[in-house]
């Protein structure tokens, strides 16, 4: 049975009961107001910018926020340290998650968020890589990141260099051949410095995924492309930070974290409706959301009180 | 500049004759001998683009992708990013024709120094046709920013401009052909990304050429010296960045441009020389190339004179751009 089928309201059920292993509670709980606070720092960027991908960011806020603040090896005051962990983020139009988790961490000012698609600004409306120090690679034109990964994941090897690599897609870009080329490169290889991650968030911008083109059984395609497949609550930080761990004793293969996550997480009317894909808060007038105006000060007001809540 | 080329340039059947993939194949292992960080990819065409030499050589830097191009570039964008310095191996048409949009993406605007080597291009590929014939890959290439793009006119100088694009640190497109033909320039004739060469000294017209029908474009000139005309010839193995200085000191001189090459007119090495020259010194241009239409099979010669880019055209062309002159 397809995950969202096992959605109700909205939230993933059946998971909340996972194990937490390598990470405590405590810590569990900073992050997610962490999470938190960078999905303000989103809905504010995309406000500011007038355009922008929301859904896809908000979904993505925990697992950024878990490499960010948890899994990454990495020194935001060293955007170029040869032995960093490289994330690399092949779907680039939610890189509003990616540049707020980096300003979080200390890459650059957190007012600089502010700059998001405007004229001069180091946050291209899709990253590049000669802008702005970090984002590793540059990336929007979907299918391409994986391949990058795997050459960055196959140098690394050559060298018998030790740091990760993590490809981050979405679901959509499954589509392209590109993506699956490099999936068999990959495993061909046992390239298991490297771990994909794919935001299964069930939307692309024109729809359904499974409407658009069906991708299920989308962990059997993987499994039978010969990568081991974890399959986790993409918004449960402690299971997604087990699954980065337990794919790095998995030494035989690749592995692919796939995410279950609910596009729009952490704003009741944008959860789960592909329209809020492609289009920033106050831009569209849809059934179930405030008018234009509203939705911004809206989404900020629920978040706000999902933060009170963790504290 | 003359002394540099072979002695015995004209006798066609004395010449040594090699494909320019050849120097490819040649310029990778030298390149591989000196630096470590070069790896090689190739698309399941590791013989017909002689990168199975340095497979044979440096097998743990060799890295076969099978056929899919789109990934061969992006891995090897990645393997740049990271530090190597790695060649992608296919045809044209296939690399940089397919994976057109990778190479923008992860290897242009990402600014890292992959470098890409297209085989069988023009229609001197001959017997296999159109699809594998490509005619479009200058036009792709020398639009992308940070993208330099070469071809040279024969194996000696494949090799020089293959081993230098390994040490450029910019994306580069080195273009090649599959059938074999003259090897006229020396080891010691120069050459350097970025530079034309004047090969030819003349007054009366330029001919501006590039890949190996720079040859055709010499054996015009010594026959129309025999006629009386003067031409100077400019071995433009640089398309991008080009040699804009070179250019118009030549045509500053003779006022009068016929461009060589084995591609479409549209977009090509002679549309690139039209824009330096409009820009700057306005003058009558002929082009030799393809005219807006795809190839076909054929052997090579017949092919060649059959769309017109051999010396007999390329000796009318320049009498009708000196018509032309005001």
């Amino acid at each position: 049975m397809p995950y969202w089928q096992y959605v109700k309201g909205g939230l993933p059920i059946g998971r909340q009961n996972s194990s937490t292993g390598v990470i405590d509670n405590k810590e569990i709980k900073k992050l997610e107001l962490m999470a938190n606070n960078i999905r303000q720092d989103i809905i504010e960027m995309l406000l500011e910018a007038g355009s922008g991908h929301t859904a896809g960011p908000l979904g993505m806020a925990d697992i950024f926020t878990a490499f960010y603040f948890h899994i990454l090896n990495h020194n935001p005051k060293k955007p170029f340290w040869e032995d960093r962990d490289r994330l690399i983020l092949s779907n680039g139009h939610i890189c509003p998650v990616r540049y707020a988790a980096m300003a979080r961490s200390g890459y650059f000012p957190v007012e600089e968020l502010k700059t998001l698609r405007k004229f001069g600004t180091r946050l291209q409306g899709h990253p590049e890589r000669e802008k702005l120090p970090g984002v590793e690679t540059t990336s929007g034109p979907l299918g391409s990141g994986l391949g990058q990964a795997a050459g960055i994941a196959y140098a690394a090897k050559m060298d018998n260099r030790k740091f990760r690599v993590y490809a981050l897609m979405s679901d959509g870009e499954q589509d392209a051949g590109n993506t699956w080329e490099s999936a068999m490169f990959i495993a061909k290889n046992k390239l298991h410095n490297l771990t994909g991650v794919i935001d299964r968030n069930n939307i692309q911008i024109d729809g359904n995924t499974e409407d658009i083109m069906p991708l299920e059984p989308l962990r059997q395609k993987y499994e039978s492309f010969n990568w081991n497949v974890i399959e986790v609550d993409g918004n449960n930080i402690g299971e997604f930070v087990n699954a980065v761990e337990e794919a790095k004793s998995v030494k035989d293969r690749p592995t692919l974290i796939l995410a279950n996550n609910v596009p729009g997480k952490g704003v009741s009317f944008m959860e789960n409706r592909y329209e809020w894909h492609g289009n920033p808060p106050d831009s569209l007038n849809i059934s179930g959301a405030p008018p234009k105006g509203e939705q911004g000060k809206k989404a900020l007001e629920e978040l706000k009180s999902i933060a009170d809540k963790l504290k | 500049m003359e002394k540099y080329l072979i002695k015995n340039l004209l006798e066609k059947d004395k010449i040594e004759m090699l494909p320019t993939r050849d120097g490819y194949g040649k310029g990778l292992l030298q390149a591989g001998e000196k630096d470590n960080r070069v790896v090689v990819l190739c698309a399941d065409l590791s013989e017909s683009t002689r990168s199975h030499w340095f497979a044979e050589k440096f097998p743990n830097r060799f890295i076969q992708i099978g056929v899919a191009e789109q990934n061969m570039a992006t891995v090897a964008a990645g393997m740049a990013n990271y530090g190597k310095i790695p060649f992608i191996s296919s045809y044209a048409t296939f690399s940089p024709g397919r994976n057109n949009e990778q190479i923008r993406t992860t290897i242009s605007i990402n600014n890292v120094p992959v470098k890409i080597a297209g085989a069988h291009a023009g229609v001197s590929v001959g017997p296999d046709g159109a699809t594998h014939q490509a005619l479009e890959d200058i036009a792709l290439m020398r639009v992308q920013p940070n993208m330099v793009v070469i071809y040279p006119c024969d194996a000696i100088e494949a090799q020089k401009a293959t081993f230098a694009s390994a040490f450029n640190g910019s994306p580069t497109y080195i273009r090649l052909a599959r059938e074999k033909t003259p090897v006229f320039t020396t080891k010691e004739t120069p050459f350097k990304i970025g530079k034309a060469e004047v090969v030819h000294k003349g007054k009366d017209a330029t001919i501006i050429a590039c890949g190996p029908l720079l040859y055709e474009a010499i054996v015009a000139a010594e026959k129309l010296k025999k006629e009386g005309i003067s031409v100077e010839v400019i071995n433009n193995h640089t398309i991008k960045p080009m040699d804009a200085k070179t250019i118009l000191t030549s045509v500053k001189k003779t006022k009068a441009v016929v461009t060589v090459e084995e591609h479409q007119i549209m977009g090509g090495m002679g549309s690139a020389v039209a824009e330096v020259l409009g820009q700057n010194f306005p003058a009558p241009v002929e082009m030799i190339g393809v005219h807006d239409r795809f190839g076909e099979s054929g052997n090579p010669e017949e092919l060649l004179n059959h769309f017109q880019l051999t010396h007999p055209f390329i000796i009318k062309a320049v009498k009708k751009v000196i018509k032309r002159k005001k």
